[in-house]
């Protein structure tokens, strides 16, 4: 009787501190998986969007590519790399990378499409190159656009994250899972605040990264 | 013997194409569970979104709800459900906790759109109807719905396809649906069941995706279509970035 009321409660206390080695292995895998999938999106998504602005032929391709990778429920795509990469971090790794890139890219274009003609024409006024124009104009310029991307992959991965919990790769969604299955209801309690609670730290982080890395878009917005 | 023969021999097996656990019937608890809450989740959240974006009133909250919504992870809402409902049957909608959790995770994605696709039409376009003599009914139903529809559907696109995805996950609080097949075949460690059931439910979502693509392209009047070529569902910034508006 004792038992089962404390596997009833949403805060067990003394689960939690029994527990906080399971706890904080979750959170860092979490952390470590959606800092992954956000840096290996990255590195596909700028030189796709960077082209894709360039070569507008590639834009409509690449955006239903992604958009099709971006369909296949994260369960299903989970399961379906088992057979072959094993219950390893790189399971949850490949469909999270390939989520984010939807966003990323189609962010990456628009904030390129959103830099005004007028500048462009003076940077090679001045003699800019193409490529010294891209990296010191047209990417400072694009840099809220982009980084409004990343603020929306990153809160979209750290909620697909917590699905891959269910097939036993650590992360919250495994705390959620053993709780759910255990069941120890104060496990589903701390899987779904700190994953809530995961997501907004980062939003409002990125937010403030984003606010640092262009100072001239505050007196823009103030306007 | 090979994994893909293996994958298209449990395909091929009529056993798995019968009765309560067959495919047929798991393809029709998925696409209940999904059409049950999208229906629902539309009727709730589009009217009332639709006329606050007519107003113009509430944006922040009607844009932010859906940042708000990403960030619960969609299968928490369903645990969450089943540990408060229990496991409740209904007629039509099937599992009440899945119900609950798709239209919990499809009011978001729904408001933001409907609000954003309404709030967005041009001042002159009102100002044009007003103008003529429109009332403020007419006006919503003949000038904003329409220039607002392909966004609205964007929209619905979005919902759609996340229930879809999230209807498998319900397997795993014991309810039916493609998930099923992955959650069944881990738990006997029948790898080709799971590859079939993942197969299945990507299947699935491509087909919502691409149908309601297909709407979306159809609902938008003919002057509109080469504006949203590329039309996909709004992705909304919070206002505290500059650069806080809809892109399509």
């Amino acid at each position: 009787m004792f038992l089962a009321s404390n596997v009833d409660r949403w805060l067990w206390w003394d689960w939690i501190s029994r527990n906080t080695e399971l706890i904080s292995s979750s959170f860092r895998e979490h952390v470590i998986l959606t800092v992954s999938a956000i840096g290996l999106g990255l590195l596909i998504a700028m030189p796709v969007g960077i082209a894709a602005a360039r070569w507008r032929w590639l834009y409509a391709p690449s955006l239903v590519f992604t958009g099709i990778l971006y369909t296949i429920p994260s369960l299903a795509a989970f399961a379906l790399l088992i057979p072959v990469t094993g219950l390893t971090r790189t399971t949850a790794l490949i469909p999270l990378t390939s989520y984010t890139l939807l966003i990323l890219v189609r962010n990456v274009v628009e904030g390129l499409d959103g830099v005004p003609s007028e500048i462009k024409d003076a940077a090679d006024g001045m003699g800019y190159s193409r490529v010294r124009r891209l990296i010191r104009i047209e990417l400072p310029l694009a840099l809220p656009t982009i980084m409004a991307g990343i603020r929306i992959a990153t809160v979209t991965v750290i909620g697909l994250t917590a699905v891959a919990g269910l097939l036993a790769i650590p992360s919250l969604g495994n705390l959620i899972y053993i709780g759910q299955n255990r069941p120890i209801r104060t496990a589903i309690t701390v899987g779904i605040a700190l994953s809530i609670a995961l997501a907004v730290a980062a939003d409002l982080l990125l937010a403030l990264l984003q606010r640092l890395l262009s100072p001239w878009a505050r007196s823009r917005a103030a306007r | 013997m090979n994994f893909p023969h293996e994958v298209v021999r449990w395909f091929n097996d009529p056993a798995h194409w019968r009765g309560d656990r067959g495919i047929p019937n798991r393809v029709f608890e998925h696409v209940q569970y999904s059409v049950c809450a999208i229906v629902a989740a539309v009727i709730l959240a589009v009217p009332l979104a639709v006329w606050l974006g007519h107003r113009r009133q509430f944006g922040t909250i009607a844009m932010n709800v859906s940042n708000i919504g990403r960030a619960v992870p969609s299968f928490a809402i369903l645990v969450l459900g089943t540990q408060l409902f229990g496991l409740l049957e209904y007629p039509v909608i099937g599992s009440f906790t899945t119900f609950i959790a798709l239209v919990a995770l499809a009011v978001p994605p729904l408001v933001t759109n409907a609000y954003v696709a309404v709030a967005e039409v041009p001042d002159e376009l009102r100002d044009a109807a007003r103008g003529m003599g429109m009332t403020e009914g007419e006006i919503l139903r003949q000038v904003e719905l329409p220039v607002a529809a392909p966004l609205l559907m964007a929209g619905v696109r979005t919902a759609a396809t996340a229930v879809v995805a999230t209807a498998t996950i319900a397997a795993f609080t014991g309810a039916g649906g493609l998930g099923r097949f992955i959650i069944d075949g881990r738990a006997t460690f029948v790898n080709e069941e799971i590859f079939a059931g993942a197969v299945l439910v990507a299947g699935l979502s491509l087909i919502t995706e691409l149908g309601l693509g297909g709407a979306q392209r159809w609902l938008t009047p003919r002057g509109l279509r080469t504006e949203i070529a590329a039309g996909r569902a709004a992705v909304v910034a919070s206002p505290s970035t500059p650069e806080g508006k809809v892109r399509p």
